[in-house]
């Protein structure tokens, strides 16, 4: 009795907040001391100050009941003591609003008072139980667990608990709200700090939800009929008071905005695209350069089996030569025990390998990306190389003189390499989801721009694109070729990243490789920019180098197979560029450019979605709104970014079956929800509750069904 | 002022800039056409199609530049770049002696491969890099040839080839030459008006005289009849689609 009073003390505030008025048994008492203090944790945002008090409290809960019947360590002899008002209560929330597990997390508030204010009967250890979870909800479970009386032994038991299968042959992952008041165990499942697979997060996550899961019980979701989204919309009628005064307080709060506790990992990525210092540029700055160089979160690493270093993002020959040696030994040595090696982690690096035939591509990232997806990167890098020299002249050289450096036909692309890989770095949705983008413009307008490019096609062209800041406007092709998504990355990231086309000016003439059409020749492009800004300059003059930002370049890309149809394509350039002058297109696309993307908010008026991808699979398109207001920083992109990839990663994950992902973490709710029609990916602040997130999800595939022939290119030209 | 001097014939002229990776060709076309520089341009990728204007006392010449990227790979392109060219500047870094190996390996191309009337110029960029504190204490520009030449026995000097040198090669080839700096404008537009007016104008009347207006459509009829001409066996790199 002596040790409840002293329990009570360590958490005054809460027990004057929730607990007056009540004249409990020693043990109901101690009880609602321990699940006040949560709630009171859910309010202040889980500092870790009251969560180690709450744990305190634990101990001496335990403790304490021990004292109690001794041979009351079974489950059963627990279930039955605590049975009977409970069961009560279970049956009389199942009357008010249904058993959704939303109603079970979100009520807990006002449950635990209820609990307090009726006199309940002290209630046994779990001696178990209250090892395994190491949150302050322990102790809630009391007051749920007899009505599910069969439900905790096998929760405990299984490992997946996380993973929920609906009757319509979906399955889904969930946490709850209640989850934030431990939100730092949660970052695996938000932004991650380690590296990991998404196998290897699902399991990590899986033993977390495990404790919370076989305490609180999921049970009442397993029984759930209707499809998803419905089941997402559940529970928004049922909030307590309680929760709702809290939410409305807090929802406005804004993703990633307590910027100092998970981004630790992040804290020199201001300095990521730094050029490090040449090894020897002064006497002694050997270690200030490694150091320099060893700070860069993520590095690309692309060598010959040979050994013979051919690219590196970060650092001169000088400096990787040492490196570039190690890695080489390591790959070849499992090459030769015909095992390739496919990766491996040290400390929170992941290091990812691929190899290409005579080449090896090495990503070495601290970003927390998933192996498939750093392997997506190095195949870009790979088909840049490609696009460069085309398969057989790399062949060749490799087969004529093994020892071959590479660099030296490549000369001049590194910066091609380089902006693709800070492209992956800085975390690129195009890129992410393997799709492209276009610029939203009506159907009809569209429709226009596609006809005038038909009309002023010449024999040469194979394919002709007007491109507005990286995202498409209008394409023509042939019928019976497609242009493939890889290609256009390449050509984009060639003409809007790495600015090495638009800082000549003028117009130009590329030979370019696209591997994913053809990789054995070159295709010659013929490119010219226009200044949306600029209405007057048209007339094929070379407008102003200043530097201009690259969202509001307008190209002009027409493709040939025939090396000498510049001038051809020069014509058809002007005489498109003449015809939508004419027609109106030209200053639709202007003011579409200038006008940028949509804010979020500007999409589904006061939504709390703060920022979504939305992939059209059947199109190969996405589309998403403004990074503006909230991730207009670098280190804010990236971390939402990170938070995608790894919605990305989890759902995508071989063998993983997971439709619809909810993750909440300290600084943002996030959802990810798949289909056979799309792929989308949202967060909100994080307070957001899980409906609400669900019904801005709905809003915006609503939206995007609606705007869907704006939004994307459907069908294209085909001539 | 368009209507009075329109008497003035305006022929236009095919100009290609050849030469070794990162000897600034492409900063002295943007110093040319735009008057501007940029620090750390990034390389060409294939090639650029500028033009831009030059008049002369007696005459306006349009020049159609190709600027091509100087990376080995390129190479086997230049063909179709200089084919037709009335004029070539080949440039050489002058703080760069294998680049002059370059420049001649490219004059020796254009002499043999090119058309016979061809005017080439052969030019040193990076001047401001051969004595950097003599050119910020002079004024630029008025004589800076001067300066570069004093700049050779300056101890903190980058240039590596000498005026000497590349001058007496010039006159041996039968080239023009000059000493640039894109960085900071010494010489540019020289470069480009000594070209204007060594084209002849016999080759200008011959050629275009007729249809200057037109100059540009007849370019262009000029570079298609040789597409499909001779050029077809060197086409072998196209794709093969």
């Amino acid at each position: 009795m002596g040790r409840t009073s002293g329990q009570g003390s360590l958490s005054p505030d809460a027990h004057a907040q929730h607990n007056t008025g009540i004249q409990p048994a020693e043990t109901a008492n101690q009880e609602n001391g321990a699940s006040a203090m949560s709630l009171d944790n859910q309010k202040d945002g889980a500092s870790n100050r009251s969560q180690d008090d709450t744990e305190d409290d634990k101990q001496d809960g335990k403790i304490q009941v021990g004292d109690g019947p001794k041979e009351r360590d079974s489950q059963k002899d627990q279930l039955e003591t605590g049975i009977e008002r409970p069961q009560d209560k279970q049956e009389a929330r199942m009357d008010e609003a249904g058993p959704e597990t939303q109603n079970v997390d979100i009520e807990e508030g006002t449950e635990t008072q209820d609990s307090g204010l009726e006199e309940r009967p002290p209630l046994p250890p779990r001696p178990s139980l209250l090892q395994n979870a190491e949150q302050p909800f322990a102790t809630h479970s009391t007051s749920k667990r007899p009505g599910l009386a069969s439900k905790p032994t096998t929760a405990l038991s299984s490992v997946d608990i996380q993973t929920l299968s609906f009757p319509d042959g979906s399955r889904g992952t969930f946490s709850t709200p209640a989850h934030r008041t431990v939100s730092d165990s949660l970052s695996v499942s938000g932004l991650s700090t380690g590296q990991s697979t998404p196998h290897r997060k699902v399991s990590q996550n899986g033993s977390e939800f495990d404790d919370n899961t076989s305490l609180r019980s999921y049970a009442p979701t397993l029984r759930a009929n209707g499809d998803l989204a419905s089941l997402l919309d559940e529970g928004l009628n049922s909030q307590s008071p309680a929760w709702k005064l809290l939410s409305t307080q807090s929802e406005s709060v804004n993703p990633f905005e307590s910027v100092d506790y998970e981004n630790i990992s992040l804290i020199n990525f201001g300095q990521e695209f730094d050029q490090i210092e040449a090894v020897g540029a002064q006497e002694g700055n050997e270690e200030e350069v490694l150091s320099q160089w060893k700070a860069k979160l993520k590095h690309y690493l692309i060598l010959s089996s040979a050994g013979k270093p051919i690219y590196s993002r970060h650092g001169d020959q000088n400096l990787i030569n040492g490196y570039i040696g190690i890695i080489q030994t390591i790959i070849s040595f499992y090459e030769e025990a015909k095992d390739p090696l496919l990766g491996f982690t040290a400390g929170g690096t992941r290091f990812v390998i691929s190899t290409d035939g005579p080449l090896y591509f090495v990503a070495i990232s601290r970003l927390g990306e998933s192996d498939s997806q750093l392997r997506t990167q190095l195949e870009a890098l790979y088909m840049q190389i490609l696009s460069t020299l085309t398969l057989p002249t790399l062949t060749q050289l490799f087969k004529n003189r093994p020892n071959t450096d590479l660099s030296r036909p490549l000369e001049g692309t590194e910066t091609l390499l380089s902006s693709l890989a800070d492209t992956f770095t800085k975390g690129s949705a195009s890129a992410l989801l393997s799709a492209l983008e276009c610029l939203k413009i009506r159907k009809s307008q569209r429709h226009l721009i596609n006809n005038t490019l038909l009309k002023t096609r010449t024999d040469k062209l194979l394919y002709g694109l007007i491109v507005a800041g990286g995202r498409l406007v209008s394409v023509v092709r042939p019928k019976r070729h497609s242009l493939h998504p890889s290609d256009l990355q390449l050509i984009f990231n060639m003409l809007f990243e790495a600015g090495s086309v638009k800082a000549g000016g003028g117009e130009n003439w590329i030979p370019v490789c696209l591997p994913g059409f053809n990789n054995k020749g070159y295709l010659y492009m013929y490119v010219s920019f226009i200044n949306a800004h600029d209405d007057v300059n048209t007339s094929g003059e070379r407008p102003s180098t200043a530097s201009r930002g690259r969202e509001d370049e307008i190209a002009i890309l027409l493709i040939s197979a025939d090396k000498e149809s510049f001038f051809e394509l020069k014509q058809m350039r002007d005489d498109v560029v003449e015809q939508l002058e004419q027609n109106g297109s030209m200053s639709l696309i202007k003011a579409a450019v200038r006008q940028g993307r949509p804010k979020a908010s500007e999409i589904v008026p006061g939504t709390i979605l703060r920022h979504f991808l939305y992939k059209s699979r059947s199109n190969v398109q996405f589309m998403m709104p403004s990074f503006s207001p909230h991730f207009e920083t670098l280190i804010a992109k990236r971390r939402l970014m990170s938070l995608y990839h790894n919605l990305h990663a989890s759902t995508h994950a071989k063998h993983s079956h997971v439709k619809v992902l909810h993750c909440v973490s300290r600084d943002s709710v996030s959802l990810a929800w798949t289909t056979p029609l799309f792929e989308f990916y949202c967060v909100a602040g994080p307070n957001a509750s899980r409906a609400a997130l669900a019904q801005g999800a709905n809003q915006v595939i609503q939206w995007v069904k609606r705007e869907e022939e704006r939004v994307f290119i459907i069908g294209g030209a085909v001539f | 002022m368009a209507e009075a001097t329109a008497p003035k014939p305006s022929s236009s002229v095919k100009l290609v800039l050849l030469g070794e990776a990162a000897v600034g060709k492409s900063s002295l076309v943007l110093r040319f056409v735009n008057n501007d520089f940029q620090e750390n341009k990034e390389p060409t990728i294939g090639a650029a199609f500028l033009t831009q204007k030059c008049n002369l006392p007696t005459r306006t010449i349009k020049f159609e530049i190709w600027d091509t990227a100087g990376q080995e790979r390129f190479a086997s392109l230049a063909p179709m770049y200089y084919r037709n060219a009335q004029s070539a500047l080949v440039v050489y870094d002058l703080t760069k002696p294998t680049s002059l190996v370059k420049a001649k390996h490219w004059v020796a191309e254009l002499q043999r491969q090119a058309s016979p009337g061809i005017v080439i110029a052969l030019v040193g960029n990076k001047l401001d890099l051969t004595n950097e504190s003599a050119s910020s204490s002079n004024n630029l520009g008025d004589d800076s040839e001067g300066d570069a030449t004093e700049g050779e026995a300056d101890d903190g000097d980058a240039r590596k080839v000498s005026t000497a040198e590349a001058k007496s090669y010039a006159e041996e080839e039968g080239l023009l030459f000059f000493e640039t700096s894109a960085k900071n404008g010494t010489n540019v537009s020289e470069v480009f008006t000594a070209i204007a007016n060594a084209i002849p104008e016999t080759s200008l009347k011959g050629a275009r005289g007729p249809g200057a207006t037109q100059a540009a459509s007849r370019t262009e009829d000029q570079s298609r009849v040789n597409l499909t001409g001779p050029r077809d066996s060197a086409a072998k790199d196209t794709c093969a689609c």
